[in-house]
């Protein structure tokens, strides 16, 4: 499984991308995988705040909904609005053309409550076994 | 999202096959079935264009011996069996003596005197148990369940496929069954299926399932799992029990009346006469969504003004219409303003309009 280590990851399997004070919030390929083909997603407003592990979005599967939960708290600045129309870019590109959300950071200091690449990749192992 | 599966689940003899096909396993109705091979939509569209291969081992078959009407057979059923041609299927359902529904199944006429009940995996032990408790004493029953393996080959190009293995699979009409050999042995092979395509259920021995299976794969026919079995029955509107029937819902509520003969005795038949003529609590409507967002089962069936009229019994994302689509239960005498409803939890519920089934009107089913 393909883990990009410079992004930071939740046990829920979202993942965030820090740059310059925004982060760029997907799912991971452990989490597109599970879920299977994607058919909906519900992206937040533009503008709307959200503290760290609370509701940011919600994806749908053919056969179940799923709630996404922001990796960190901050402001909603951008919406990935193609998948709107191309759900399933989440099951071939999560950690890119796939991602879901940018929000302006509002405490750093949260990135500490977050797994690093290699934290996350030793979290997978351990679910497997 | 870790699926853990409990060993005392029944397994069917593919289940080293779809391990190593690396089928996603999860439990259904007691039993450790695939969920899904490529992914529901790459099996969706096998099966809609293509040809796919189901196991569906997992459902259990009866034997009984006797006339329709003297063993009491006829009494168990909705469906009318007496005036059945021998080689033809019926479908309909078992009621409780309240009229709600204990299973629904097909009855296949063998001979003059033998009939073959296939029903559902989960129910198969206590149907098994009322259909003996209500045959006339002496009459033969067998639930041959555990000797039979089943594969389902659905899809527009299920007929060439099994062409090459049964020459004459062209005299099956729909709803008809013939006894084939297979690969050496005695299969019964019917012209039926859950998915509104034209497709075959083949019933083989136990052990010969494996094979059959790889002589399935062999000829392009893709292995499909019960993720897109249960997309392909909600797009013709097929009712799944433990979701449209269950022993608290009545085949009139369900909108299953047309597999009801009023005209024999039957358990159940006082309640839903009663019920037919008062006009049952609730009844079965279509649903399409007006996003990609999926009706599911559980969601609460609100009306325009906010009040709640009913239930989601079964929902699915639907590829034919882009749209979520599902089946649900409402107040008999609910009168949808503009034909819309809304649902989900209570907040936020997203709007859905209602539509007759079947979704999905393209399927080969007849052809």
């Amino acid at each position: 499984m393909e883990i990009y280590d410079h992004y930071h990851f939740t046990k829920e399997h979202e993942w965030i991308n820090l740059e310059d004070g925004f982060g760029t919030i997907g799912i991971t390929d452990y989490a597109q995988s599970s879920l299977g083909d994607i058919t909906f997603v519900e992206l937040p407003g533009i503008g709307n705040e959200v503290e760290q592990f609370e509701q940011l979005a919600s994806v749908e599967s053919v056969k179940a909904a799923s709630d996404i939960f922001s990796p960190m708290s901050g402001k909603v600045t951008e919406v990935n609005s193609e998948l709107e129309s191309n759900p399933g870019l989440i099951n071939k590109d999560c950690f890119e053309k796939g991602w879901l959300v940018k929000i302006e950071i509002s405490d750093p200091q949260e990135l500490s409550n977050l797994m690093t690449g290699d934290e996350y990749h030793s979290y997978l192992k351990s679910l497997d076994s | 999202m870790k699926t853990s599966i409990a060993s005392d689940l029944k397994k069917t003899p593919l289940d080293a096959v779809h391990r190593h096909l690396q089928a996603k396993m999860v439990p259904f109705g007691g039993w450790e079935m695939p969920l899904q091979y490529a992914g529901i939509l790459a099996e969706y569209q096998y099966t809609r264009q293509g040809v796919a291969v189901f196991d569906t081992s997992h459902m259990g078959e009866f034997l009984i011996n006797g006339d329709a009407q003297t063993s009491g057979l006829e009494t168990i059923v909705t469906q009318p069996l007496s005036g059945m041609p021998v080689n033809t299927g019926r479908y309909g359902m078992m009621c409780n003596e309240d009229g709600g529904v204990l299973d629904d199944l097909i009855v296949f006429r063998l001979k003059e005197d033998q009939w073959f009940l296939i029903v559902n995996a989960g129910t198969t032990e206590s149907d098994a148990a009322h259909i003996q408790r209500h045959l006339s004493s002496g009459i033969c029953f067998e639930n041959i369940s555990w000797q039979t393996g089943k594969l389902d080959v659905q899809g527009p190009a299920a007929r060439d496929v099994l062409r090459a293995l049964i020459p004459e699979i062209d005299e099956l009409n729909y709803f008809t069954f013939k006894h084939f050999n297979i690969l050496g042995q005695q299969a019964l092979v019917s012209r039926t299926g859950y998915t509104g395509e034209l497709g075959y259920e083949l019933f083989i021995p136990w052990e010969t399932t494996q094979e059959l299976w790889e002589w399935l794969l062999a000829h392009d026919v893709q292995p499909a799992g019960l993720g897109v079995r249960d997309v392909l029955r909600l797009e013709m509107g097929y009712s799944l029990y433990g979701h449209e029937l269950s022993p608290q819902i009545t085949p009139l509520e369900a909108g299953l009346s047309r597999f009801i003969d009023w005209d024999k005795d039957f358990i159940g038949r006082g309640s839903l006469l009663r019920q037919k003529q008062t006009f049952p609590a609730r009844r079965n409507i279509g649903l399409v969504s007006c996003s990609r967002r999926s009706p599911r089962a559980g969601h609460t069936i609100f009306d325009l003004d906010g009040r709640s009229v009913g239930m989601v019994t079964s929902g699915t994302f639907s590829p034919s219409l882009n749209l979520g689509i599902g089946l649900g239960l409402v107040e008999y005498d609910f009168q949808p303003q503009e034909g819309r409803v809304r649902l989900g939890e209570s907040h936020q519920p997203f709007a859905a309009e209602i539509v007759r089934p079947p979704f999905y009107t393209q399927g080969t089913l007849k052809q």
